[in-house]
């Protein structure tokens, strides 16, 4: 079974989990055997920086690193997707992203999702 | 049932939060009553749906006591469901993401119900005729 995670809600709840919930199933099950894929958009921008939040003394020591956990899912062998229409209306720029994503277009897409068996809309 | 289907359902929104969460349920709840294997991966907050200690309350807009009001509660939904599977010769694996469930401090869930893994939902999904992911937006 080929699945693809797409994940169409970016920085949902990532500040209280200190991870994404989707990009971090993908890892539980890519390492319980699954043949999974990701496409995403802005998670792959390198050296985002959530750290420095505090609600009165109690400090968040471990802030969410998106791009680190995108790029340790790619070096995992699995694929992670970008399109790149989306990348230039947001104006990033492709030496911005983590090592190892593929950019695609648009009109690609169709195509890449006949690749899976399924599509898992996030 | 020679055709019967199992179907897979991963959804994540936590309750009353969303039109999504009675969606789901209504199509789990339709798969039930069809006889249908079906398996569901509770994630994030959906980990709450069957947590036993929600409790139904009187609504002064209403004019209602709580008895009056007879406010419904996912967890009786859920048990409902597992009740009706059964009933029609299927089964409902409800599963909540053990994590998920741990940081909400919802550990007390509806009888039949379980704690799983990500690694749960991917081999439901494998074995099963159809999945359907909802995700929280």
């Amino acid at each position: 079974m080929k699945v693809l995670q797409v994940i169409d809600t970016a920085y949902r709840c990532t500040i209280e989990e200190q991870d994404d919930p989707v990009v971090w199933i993908t890892h539980v099950m890519k390492g319980a055997g699954g043949d999974l894929s990701l496409l995403l958009v802005n998670y792959a921008v390198k050296g985002q920086d959530a750290s420095g939040l505090a609600f009165g003394d109690r400090k968040q020591s471990q802030p969410p690193h998106i791009d680190r956990d995108i790029q340790k899912l790619a070096s995992k062998g699995v694929p992670v997707y970008l399109i790149q229409e989306d990348l230039a209306e947001r104006g990033i720029r492709p030496d911005e992203l983590v090592d190892g994503v593929e950019r695609i277009g648009r009109s690609s897409v169709a195509g890449l999702f006949g690749k899976f068996d399924h599509i898992w809309h996030w | 049932m020679a055709d019967k289907k199992t179907l897979t359902f991963s959804i994540m929104d936590a309750p009353y939060e969303n039109a999504r969460t009675v969606t789901a349920l209504r199509l789990i709840d339709i798969a039930a009553k069809r006889g249908y294997n079906v398996n569901v991966f509770a994630y994030e907050g959906a980990v709450a749906l069957s947590f036993t200690k929600q409790a139904a309350h009187p609504n002064a807009v209403h004019d209602h006591d709580v008895d009056q009001e007879d406010h419904p509660l996912p967890n009786e939904w859920i048990a409902a469901i597992l009740r009706s599977a059964e009933a029609k010769g299927g089964k409902v694996d409800w599963i909540n993401c053990g994590l998920c469930v741990d940081e909400r401090g919802v550990n007390e869930s509806v009888v039949g119900t379980r704690r799983g893994t990500p690694g749960d939902l991917w081999k439901a999904a494998a074995a099963s005729d159809g999945t359907l992911v909802i995700g929280a937006k």
